[in-house]
């Protein structure tokens, strides 16, 4: 471990602010990455069922 | 198709929508773990237990980001490039659709890499940006990325979106080796490259470790966006076939 504190590891000698948005914004990035992708298959699913029901009824 | 035996048989199998379909639903919990496991070591590693820059202090753990995601938007481009190549040249669909779910996922990690690094450029060089070889042949990594999924919003029909978008990211193909030897040809306050397979790391082990665990854990984790869009991308053009049917009603 190279901090002896909480405040030391956020503080970072200065340089927090700049660390902690970029790994903020790497995590972000990568979380959404897998999160979309999932979404779009619920929403892709969901509009295709209701597409095959409307097809069923019409037959 | 006649098989022949020089080729193995996945390598044909893998032109089928459905095996891919399938055989990726296999693979994504492996990976899926994999890029957790990795990413979660790598990053406590890099914040708390790597040695601070003797320079650069505490800011130089935001290489432990930046480095992977310059790689990965690289490496990403290139698998685009030849998936779209693949597809032109031996019309495989599912070819179409790699290159096609590359797209939006190199669009974002090339973002992260033009943020960190400039994020990371302040506290160094004192600015957030300059107009160094390196800095603006990765922008124009992300405009190619843009300018692929615009002409894929742009067109309806599928097979021509592929074929334009298949010859776009060939042509800027040409930019991969420009950022990687611009640090080489031009003067630049960016630093030479950190990873190479010809020479030993120019950093200590307990830097490039960590370094290392956070590569392959981006890795990993590309492998699980792609195939997740991949997925999509099967079901949605191959909704009017029987499996496809069979699939949602299932559910």
């Amino acid at each position: 471990m190279q901090f002896e504190t909480i405040s030391e590891f956020i503080d970072m000698n200065g340089h927090g602010l700049y660390v902690w948005v970029s790994y903020g914004l790497g995590i972000a990035i990568i979380i959404g990455n897998i999160v979309l992708p999932l979404f779009t298959r619920k929403e892709l699913i969901k509009n295709l069922a209701r597409r095959m029901r409307r097809e069923n009824k019409t037959q | 198709m006649a098989v022949s035996k020089w080729i193995p048989r996945w390598f044909y199998q893998l032109a089928s929508p459905r095996w891919c379909y399938d055989i990726t639903g296999k693979l994504l919990p492996v990976f899926l773990v994999a890029a957790a496991l990795l990413l979660l070591v790598g990053l406590v590693w890099a914040l708390a237990f790597a040695p601070p820059d003797y320079q650069q202090g505490n800011s130089f753990r935001i290489m432990y980001i930046h480095v992977p995601s310059a790689i990965l938007a690289q490496s990403c481009y290139m698998l685009m490039a030849v998936a779209g190549a693949v597809g032109l040249i031996w019309k495989i669909k599912v070819a179409d659709m790699v290159a096609f779910a590359c797209a939006p996922i190199g669009a974002s990690i090339a973002v992260m890499a033009l943020a960190t690094g400039a994020i990371w450029g302040k506290p160094t060089w004192g600015s957030w940006w300059v107009w160094d070889a390196r800095l603006t042949s990765m922008l124009i990594l992300l405009f190619l990325y843009l300018g692929v999924m615009a002409l894929y919003a742009a067109m309806d029909n599928e097979t021509m979106a592929a074929k334009a978008a298949s010859v776009l990211s060939l042509v800027g193909l040409v930019n991969i080796p420009i950022i990687k030897y611009s640090v080489e040809w031009w003067n630049t306050l960016h630093q030479p490259a950190t990873f190479s397979l010809t020479e030993k790391p120019s950093m200590p082990i307990e830097m490039w470790l960590p370094l290392l665990v956070m590569v392959l854990g981006f890795y990993c984790f590309f492998a699980v966006s792609l195939m997740l869009r991949l997925r999509n991308e099967i079901i949605r053009r191959e909704r009017r076939s029987g499996w496809v049917r069979e699939l949602i009603t299932s559910r």
